[in-house]
C-alpha cells in the first residue's frame, strides 16, 4: 500500500514536472531512485526495465541526429522552396503539399522532426508564396500527432509499444498503413474546411530562380537506415543497431551534431518507465487490465482507443502509454495498436497537447500573448473523434 | 494628409493601389505578423517559435519593400535622389510589427487622416472581413477605405 502510494506520488511528480517544463528528467529519475531506495522497486526489475528501454532510447536519440543532419544539409530549406513554388499561389494547393510533407516527415523522421524542422519550413514556404501561414502551421501541429501512426519510429509512443509487442517492423507498418491513411485524409478534409476562408486569397509564385537541389547524402543515409530497420527483424538484430549506424553515418555525411539529442527527454522517459514499472508491480497492472476492454472486436478496440485518447489528454501521451502498455500487450497486438491510435491522435483535442498542460497554464495565468484557442479546439473536436473511429475501424479491418 | 495602409498578405496590391489614388503626403505602411504555434510547450517549442518570428520578420520586410515600390513606382534610393533634386515626393515609413493586429493598428492610426485596408477573403459577405479587421472598422477614429483583394 505504501509502495503503491509512493510510486503514484513519483508518477504525479514526474508528470507535473514535465507539464511545468521544469527539470522533468531529474524529477523522474529522482522519483525512480526514491522507489529503489525504499524497496518499492526491486533492483532486478529496475535493471530489467532499463535494459528493455535502452534500445528504444537509442533509436530515439538516433532519430534526432538523423533529423538534425537533414536540417543542416538544407533538406528542409529545399523543401520549403519547393512547397512555395508548388503552391503556384494557391492556399489550398500549399495546404495539400504541407499535409503530404508532414505525413512523410512524421512517418520517417518522427513527430519531433515535423514539429521542430518542418513547421518553420512550411511557415517559410507560406511567407515566400505570400500566403497566410496559419493553415500550414496548424497542419504541421496536427499531423505531427495524427500522422505518427505508420512506423515504429514515427513516435516515441510507437517505439515503446513496438518494443513491448511481438510485431515486426514490417508487420507494424502493414497493419498501421490504412489507419494512417485514414487519419491523414480526415485531417486534410478538416483543415480544408476549417480554413476555407483563409485559403481563398491568392499568393504569388516566388520570384527567385529554381529551388536549391536536395542534398543526396542525408537522404541516402535515411533510406538505408529505414531499410536497416526492416532488415533487422529477420536477421534477429535489434533496431537500435541500424539506428545507431544510421546516426553515425549521418554525423559523418553531414554537419549533424550529437547536441541534437534531447538528453533530458531520454532521462525523463527512463525515469518514467521505472516509476510505471513500480506502479505496475504494485497493483496498477491489474487495475488497468480490468478497465481495458478484452479481445479484438471492433467495439473493444474502439473502447481501448477512446480510453487511451482520454488518458493521453489527462497525463500526456508518453505517461498514458506506459500506464496502458503492459495490460494492452497482454491482450494482444491489435489492442496495443488501438492504444497507439488513442495516445497519438488524442492529444490534438487540446491546444497545448494535453488537458493537464492547459489547466496548469490556466492556474498560472501564464497566457501571455497567446491567441484565442477557440479555433484550435474546434479543429480538434472536428478531427479527433472521427480519426479515433475511422482509424480504429481501419485497424479492425486489416487485422 | 497622413495615410496609414494596413498591409496584409491577402491583397496588399489592392491596398497600395487604393492608397496611391488618394495622393497622400505621408504614408505609413504597417504589417502585423501573427506568429502562433499550437502544441506542447517546452524548450523546443520556444526554439521553433523564435525561428518562425525571424522568418515572419524577414517576410514582412520584403512585403513592405514591395508595397513601397508599388506605391512610388521607384526604389527608396531613387526617391532620395529625386528629393535631393527638389522634386515632390511622398514620405513613406514602413512598420513591421507583431502582436494583436487590432491593437497595433489602432495605435498606429491614432493621428492618421485615412486608413486603407483590404478585406481578408475573396467571397462577398460578412466573412470577407476577419475579426481584427472588423474591430478596426468599428473603432477607427479616421476615414477608412476598404479595398477588395484581387480575384
Amino acid at each position: 500500500m505504501i509502495a503503491e502510494g509512493l510510486a503514484a506520488v513519483a508518477l504525479v511528480g514526474a508528470i507535473a514536472a514535465a507539464i511545468a517544463n521544469r527539470r522533468e528528467a531529474w524529477v523522474a529519475l529522482g522519483g525512480a531512485g526514491m522507489l529503489l531506495a525504499v524497496g518499492a522497486l526491486g533492483w532486478g526489475e529496475a535493471v530489467e526495465e532499463a535494459e528493455g528501454l535502452a534500445p528504444t532510447l537509442v533509436v530515439l536519440a538516433a532519430l534526432l541526429v538523423l533529423g538534425d543532419g537533414c536540417e543542416r544539409a538544407g533538406i528542409f530549406d529545399a523543401l520549403a522552396a519547393r512547397l512555395a513554388r508548388g503552391a503556384r499561389g494557391s492556399g489550398s494547393r500549399l495546404l495539400g503539399l504541407v499535409v503530404a510533407s508532414a505525413a512523410g516527415v512524421t512517418a520517417v523522421l518522427g513527430l519531433d522532426a515535423t514539429v521542430v524542422l518542418l513547421t518553420p519550413a512550411a511557415f517559410a514556404a507560406a511567407a515566400k508564396a505570400r500566403l497566410t501561414g496559419r493553415p500550414a502551421v496548424y497542419a504541421c501541429a496536427h499531423l505531427a500527432n495524427s500522422a505518427s501512426l505508420l512506423l515504429p519510429v514515427s513516435n516515441l509512443t510507437n517505439l515503446l509499444a513496438f518494443n513491448a509487442s511481438e510485431l515486426s517492423f514490417a508487420r507494424f507498418a502493414a497493419l498501421m498503413a490504412l489507419p494512417w491513411a485514414v487519419a491523414i485524409a480526415i485531417e486534410w478534409a478538416a483543415l480544408r474546411f476549417a480554413f476555407r476562408r483563409e485559403l481563398e486569397p491568392h499568393g504569388r509564385m516566388p520570384r527567385n530562380g529554381p529551388p536549391p537541389p536536395f542534398a543526396r547524402a542525408p537522404l541516402i543515409v535515411l533510406a538505408l537506415t529505414l531499410a536497416g530497420f526492416v532488415a533487422a527483424e529477420p536477421l534477429h538484430v535489434d533496431p537500435a543497431w541500424p539506428a545507431a549506424l544510421g546516426a553515425a553515418a549521418m554525423l559523418v555525411a553531414t554537419r549533424a551534431s550529437v547536441k541534437a539529442i534531447d538528453v533530458p527527454l531520454i532521462g525523463f522517459v527512463l525515469g518514467l518507465g521505472l516509476i510505471v514499472r513500480a506502479l505496475a508491480d504494485n497493483g496498477l497492472g491489474d487495475l488497468v487490465a480490468d478497465v481495458l476492454p478484452d479481445g479484438a472486436t471492433l467495439l473493444a478496440l474502439l473502447g481501448t482507443a477512446t480510453i487511451a485518447a482520454l488518458l493521453a489528454n489527462l497525463l500526456n501521451n508518453v505517461p498514458a502509454l506506459l500506464v496502458l502498455l503492459p495490460a494492452a500487450a497482454a491482450v494482444g497486438p491489435e489492442t496495443v495498436l488501438a492504444v497507439l491510435i488513442g495516445v497519438n491522435c488524442g492529444p490534438n483535442l487540446t491546444y497545448t497537447g494535453s488537458l493537464a498542460t492547459l489547466l496548469w497554464r490556466r492556474v498560472l495565468k501564464d497566457r501571455g500573448e497567446e491567441p484565442e484557442h477557440g479555433e484550435f479546439h474546434r479543429l480538434g473536436a472536428l478531427t479527433v473523434p472521427p480519426i479515433l473511429i475511422g482509424a480504429t475501424v481501419a485497424l479492425w479491418l486489416v487485422t | 494628409m497622413k495615410l496609414v495602409a494596413w498591409i496584409t498578405e491577402a491583397g496588399w496590391e489592392a491596398c497600395v493601389d487604393a492608397a496611391r489614388r488618394l495622393r497622400p503626403d505621408e504614408v505609413v505602411f504597417i504589417h502585423v505578423a501573427e506568429v502562433e504555434l499550437p502544441g506542447p510547450r517546452g524548450r523546443r517549442h520556444q526554439q521553433v517559435l523564435q525561428r518562425m518570428d525571424a522568418l515572419a520578420a524577414e517576410a514582412a520586410r520584403a512585403l513592405l519593400i514591395d508595397a513601397e515600390e508599388r506605391l512610388t513606382g521607384a526604389t527608396a534610393a531613387d526617391r532620395v535622389a529625386a528629393a535631393s533634386r527638389g522634386e515632390p515626393y511622398t514620405r513613406v515609413r514602413k512598420v513591421a510589427a507583431k502582436g494583436h493586429p487590432e491593437t497595433v493598428v489602432m495605435d498606429a492610426i491614432a493621428d492618421a487622416d485615412v486608413l486603407v485596408l483590404t478585406r481578408d477573403n475573396l467571397e462577398p459577405g460578412p466573412h470577407s472581413i476577419g475579426h481584427a479587421t472588423r474591430y478596426v472598422l468599428d473603432h477607427a477614429p479616421c476615414t477608412v477605405v476598404l479595398a477588395w483583394a484581387p480575384e
